[in-house]
């Protein structure tokens, strides 16, 4: 196969499942900083309407992306990325949390050697990006 | 009620430069659950061309985030940040972030809408390490979504 085929409109990524967990959402707070209540208290979420503690849409994201990163190898490779947050990721204290299905597929060539990716992110069974696309320069 | 027009143009004012650290990518690596060792590893990340390791796409967030607090608690725009979701986020990267960036980043009000009592902003982050060469473009979609109808007396 030849470098133009491997990222020829059509090809499907190696899809991947993320569990995660109240301890991701946790670490990701530490990580990034955002410590908005939402993300680890249960009882405040509740209060403001939603079921249960949701996922940083940026969490979702940032595994979304790896999807993206696994399959071209070089991160630096992802020029542009954008999602669309349509749909809260509830995780529950209940020792098994939420799992996150990501497939993609390259929709498009681009110039300069680019294509665009289109990818799929799913929570149980709930498209949770409304859209999710990013442009990635191939090797 | 709807926030006012005015805004859509206004740039606030550099942040402080914040300085990307190599242990702060791999926190932010390992927070994300990425085993990749670009994140982590020069040797890895100079095989692949670059000077160090370098930072996952969505790692800018962690300086654009608390850059857009300047206009999402500005008094004078007055948006209701207890109501405020992310509605979407877009990364334009012209490289990775790597240790040693030092990194201001500017905010610009790219679009204010109104749509079903939603206030719906956008803002633009252009970071740029102090030298003056730019890294990424992040644009956030913030909606203030419709506050409760009163109740019925």
């Amino acid at each position: 196969m030849t470098e133009t085929e491997r990222f020829a409109p059509g090809t499907v990524l190696p899809a991947a499942s993320f569990p995660i967990t109240r301890k991701d959402l946790v670490r990701y707070a530490g990580a990034s900083g955002d410590f908005n209540d939402i993300h680890w208290n249960g009882r405040f979420a509740v209060e403001v309407g939603l079921p249960d503690v949701i996922a940083h849409g940026m969490y979702t994201m940032a595994v979304a992306g790896r999807v993206l990163t696994d399959w071209i190898g070089d991160p630096a490779a992802v020029q542009e990325y954008f999602v669309r947050f349509s749909k809260p990721v509830p995780v529950p204290d209940d020792g098994v949390g939420a799992l996150v299905e990501v497939t993609g597929k390259v929709t498009k060539a681009l110039d300069d050697g680019r294509v665009q990716v289109d990818l799929t992110v799913l929570s149980a069974g709930q498209k949770v990006l409304g859209k999710a696309v990013a442009v990635v320069r191939i090797p | 009620m709807a926030l006012d027009q005015s805004f859509v143009g206004r740039t606030y004012p550099p942040t402080p430069a914040y300085e990307v650290g190599r242990e702060k990518i791999r926190e932010f690596a390992d927070a994300i659950g990425d085993p990749n060792p670009v994140y982590r590893d020069p040797e890895a990340a100079k095989a692949l061309g670059h000077p160090d390791v370098v930072a996952p796409p969505t790692f800018p967030i962690v300086i654009s985030m608390p850059a857009a607090d300047q206009v999402v608690y500005d008094p004078a725009l007055g948006l209701d940040w207890s109501r405020v979701v992310h509605g979407d986020q877009r990364f334009n990267h012209e490289r990775p972030m790597r240790p040693g960036d030092r990194v201001v980043a500017v905010v610009t009000v790219e679009s204010i809408k109104s749509f079903a009592g939603n206030d719906m902003i956008t803002l633009m982050t252009e970071m740029s390490t102090v030298e003056g060469e730019l890294i990424t473009v992040a644009r956030a979609l913030l909606v203030a979504r419709a506050a409760e109808p009163e109740e019925q007396p």
